[in-house]
């Protein structure tokens, strides 16, 4: 009987094998007919907008263009997962720029202790407002489309009242090299490649951070379990009220490194940077294929969501096409990518 | 039904089903969980389109491709879960998408007569004006066959119809199926109760790893006989021996005074269970007993009372604090509360007890998997391997599912709520195993159960619930059905 039981279980792992190859050769089956469909609409682009897209500074500039709302949105893609949303996160990127600026300027010293330290306040800041979000979701089960909505009219008055409705310029030069420089410049250069933005490498550091957050950690596994069945994990003992609090800190906090860098990039706190920043981190979320119904959703997944916004985006300006026609496409690939995924997952469940 | 066959990747839900319902008959469907009765239902409502086979009705092939259709066709469905819409009056929901109207506007007046011309039809009485979520259980169904009325069907499928029942409300529903046979309504019965098919049904098919094993009259066919078709294999349906309990076992758990606002409201409960000891809590639908277990486990946090778990007090402020006592609560609802439907059976099995599988915070997937595998053997959970959504699953291997996850905790104390609700013999036998192999761990058993017979071959004692209160107490050898039932039903002390 034992011999038996172990001989099922060699089996079954085995078994389970299989289905990791399985999905593993489905994935690069999907990742490869994408790819070979990007190569397409690559080289015809770049034939029509004359060859100014397909060069390394025009990408690179996509990049940092992305930064922003890849970072949004990796905090946004948390709180989805849980079947939340937050309305917030753009009005906390200005509310974060205006406040450090403002501690920029207020204190006597420089260098690099300067943007840690403004760094730090801005997370108190975001992380503070992700707190003030949670807390009446969790304590009295309120849904945080009303929450966020009232900390995204809050936070964005905030930011106005502390500006006094005007851009606070930063008197300090310690944030050019994270807004403007560039890594690896002078390897890169002589093979006429711009290097790499500093931004970006934030970026990139941090999807990588939540990706491996997500799907790693006993955080992220519980993430998914309470968009799941919240029911189900609490009975199994999970603090539902703890992860949720997190997530929306979480998501304070990816605004407030979002707010860093919009500030550094444009050496001033502004009150009125972030407006429809929620939207478009939402729309990165979703067309990176995660769920609003909770439960299933990808960090990686989002950051793809962003570029392809972000390349959007820009082959629309290299095309010349007018900023209210960019909006109706933008609009309508959002509706495309989220009805795809919808058939692809019932030809999959089917 | 002709030749039915379905398959979903990796698995042939049905591999041919053949059955025929005549006018007026009941036809009941008989098999183990996984055989295939829930798929060939959905096929029939038009939830899943067949790749073979037909559908025939009067002697004409139809196509079902939704519910719209199988509306058209006559077919009425009533799904274990109720499909009611909890806050429209119950009037409403009869007759949802087929409201009378006045030009554009509805019209109330002959919406209720008509609900009430159907219930008087039926010779049953609803509270119409109330809405749905008031209603009792029985009072839903009532509500859902009355829609299946209003909707002309001439075929009802019901699933499991009595699972969640009382005797009283069993005997009530079988009166209604009786008078509408008599109307020429035809039913499709499917039910675990093998017990009550005598009583009710005219014809039993057996469905077995998705194929028809056998047709027969109900009087022709012995219930040994229809388990032996429905396993492939004789089985005992009776319940296994218990082992006495050591005169010497500590007490595993002790709680005192207990008291929680649940659905129903605990009102200071005590009682003691020791180490190899399956302590039955029997009562009517209602009566709190779901609320006791729920409460001792954090589900509902006690306002009062004691609990002690192998002689340590435990303070209860939610789930987490019962867990990590040793109390581990098996939930009758495993879709609702138990599982999470889209994650796949290795995490669900170490949801309760990730922070074993995941030192410093990072999850060791081998080691995941590895106590997975060994689950799934020791269970035998009917799945292609641990990665399977649990979606897709049966739900006898769910309940499974269910079990694996509390079971790799080694709790000290089990509270199960309805383990066997709505599964098949042969998954019984093994569960009541699992409880026998359970006990040898020295391990205490607190059962929440509606069957009587399972209450009392089952438990050491038998504990009789009432309004929130334990109102009596037996020993195996003095609980006898007629007393725990007087004593459920307020006839005795």
């Amino acid at each position: 009987m034992a011999g038996d039981a172990s001989g099922v279980k060699a089996a079954l792992e085995a078994s389970a094998g299989d289905a990791h190859a399985k999905q593993n050769r489905a994935l690069w089956l999907r990742a490869g007919g994408a790819l070979a469909a990007l190569v397409v609409v690559v080289v015809a682009i770049n034939y029509f907008s004359h060859g100014s897209f397909l060069t390394a500074v025009n990408l690179t500039n996509v990049l940092r263009q992305i930064t922003y709302n890849a970072i949004l949105a990796i905090g946004q893609t948390f709180v989805i997962v849980t079947a939340g949303i937050d309305l917030s996160v753009g009005s906390l990127i200005e509310l974060t720029g205006v406040v450090m600026a403002g501690f920029a300027n207020a204190v006597p010293f420089g260098g690099p202790g300067l943007v840690v330290a403004t760094l730090l306040v801005g997370l108190a800041v975001g992380c503070t407002a992700g707190l003030i979000n949670a807390l009446p979701v969790v304590k009295l089960n309120l849904p945080p489309f009303i929450t966020t909505l009232a900390m995204m009219l809050m936070a964005r008055g905030l930011a106005f009242k502390l500006a006094h409705g005007r851009p606070i310029a930063v008197n300090s030069n310690a944030f050019d090299g994270m807004g403007t420089g560039f890594l690896f410049e002078g390897l890169l250069r002589p093979l006429g490649l711009p290097g790499i933005p500093v931004a970006v490498l934030w970026m990139a550091v941090l999807v990588a951070v939540f990706a491996i957050v997500l799907t790693r950690t006993r955080f992220g596994r519980y993430v998914f379990a309470i968009g799941g069945n919240e029911e189900a994990a609490r009975l199994a003992g999970i603090n539902v009220g703890l992860v949720k609090t997190m997530v929306y800190v979480i998501s304070g906090g990816c605004a407030a490194v979002a707010g860093l860098l919009l500030m550094a990039r444009f050496q001033s706190g502004s009150p009125n940077t972030g407006i429809g920043s929620e939207l478009q981190s939402i729309a990165a979320v979703v067309v990176g294929g995660t769920s609003l119904m909770g439960g299933r959703g990808s960090v990686v997944s989002t950051f793809f969501g962003a570029l392809l916004i972000g390349l959007l985006n820009n082959v629309m300006n290299l095309l010349g096409i007018e900023s209210y026609t960019q909006d109706i496409v933008l609009g309508a690939v959002i509706l495309i990518a989220v009805i795809v995924d919808e058939l692809r997952k019932r030809y999959l469940r089917a | 039904m002709n030749g039915i066959v379905k398959t979903f990747p990796g698995v042939r839900a049905l591999d041919g089903v053949s059955f025929d319902v005549r006018a007026g008959e009941v036809h009941a469907l008989v098999g183990e969980n996984g055989a295939g009765k829930s798929t060939l239902m959905k096929v029939l409502a038009g939830a899943y389109r067949a790749d073979a086979g037909s559908v025939e009705i009067d002697g004409t092939a139809v196509v079902v491709d939704g519910p719209r259709a199988a509306e058209a066709l006559g077919i009425g469905m009533i799904y274990q879960e109720f499909n009611l819409v909890p806050d429209l009056r119950v009037v409403d929901n009869i007759l949802l998408g087929h409201e009378p109207v006045r030009g554009a506007f509805l019209d109330g007046k002959a919406a209720l007569e008509r609900a009430a011309g159907v219930l008087a039809e039926l010779g049953i009485i609803l509270p119409l004006a109330a809405p749905a979520r008031r209603l009792t259980v029985a009072q839903q169904q009532m509500t859902e066959i009355a829609k299946a009325l209003v909707r002309k069907a001439r075929l009802i499928v019901m699933d499991e119809p009595t699972a969640a029942l009382t005797e009283r409300e069993i005997d009530a529903l079988f009166a209604l199926i009786t008078k509408l046979k008599a109307q020429g309504v035809a039913f499709v019965y499917i039910s675990h109760r093998l017990e009550e098919l005598p009583r009710i049904s005219d014809r039993i098919t057996v469905i077995r790893d998705g194929k028809t094993i056998a047709t027969h009259a109900t009087r022709e066919l012995p219930q040994e006989e229809m388990i032996r078709l429905m396993v492939g294999r004789p089985v005992d349906a009776h319940f296994p021996e218990l082992p006495p309990v050591a005169p010497d076992a500590p007490v595993v758990l002790r709680v005192n005074g207990l008291r929680a606002a649940g659905g129903v409201a605990v009102d200071g409960v005590s009682f003691e269970v020791r180490a190899g000891e399956i302590v039955g809590l029997a009562g009517l639908v209602g009566a709190g007993r779901t609320d006791i277990v729920r409460a001792i486990a954090g589900a509902d946090v006690p306002t009062a009372g004691e609990i002690d778990v192998a002689g340590r007090r435990v303070a209860v402020r939610g789930p987490h604090d019962a867990i990590a006592a040793g109390i581990a609560l098996i939930t009758e609802d495993r879709k609702g509360q138990g599982l999470v439907l889209g994650m796949s059976v290795r995490e669900n099995t170490t949801l309760a007890h990730l922070e074993d599988y995941a030192p410093r915070g990072f999850i060791d997937r081998k080691a995941e998997s590895g106590i997975t595998s060994e689950e799934i053997a020791e269970l035998r959970i009917r799945t292609p391997n641990g990665e399977q959504t649990v979606r897709n699953l049966s739900g006898g291997n769910q309940q499974k599912v269910v079990l694996a996850k509390w079971l790799i905790g080694d709790a000290k104390v089990y509270l199960f709520d309805e383990p066997t609700r709505g599964i098949d013999v042969g998954a019984k036998a093994e569960i009541y195993g699992l409880m026998l192999a359970l006990l040898e761990r020295g391990v205490g058993i607190v059962m929440v159960s509606s069957e009587l017979p399972e209450v009392l071959g089952m438990s050491h004692r038998v504990l009789v619930v009432r309004e929130g209160r334990v109102r009596a107490e037996f020993a195996r050898a003095d609980a006898t059905p007629d007393r725990v039932i007087a004593v459920a039903a307020g006839v005795a002390a």
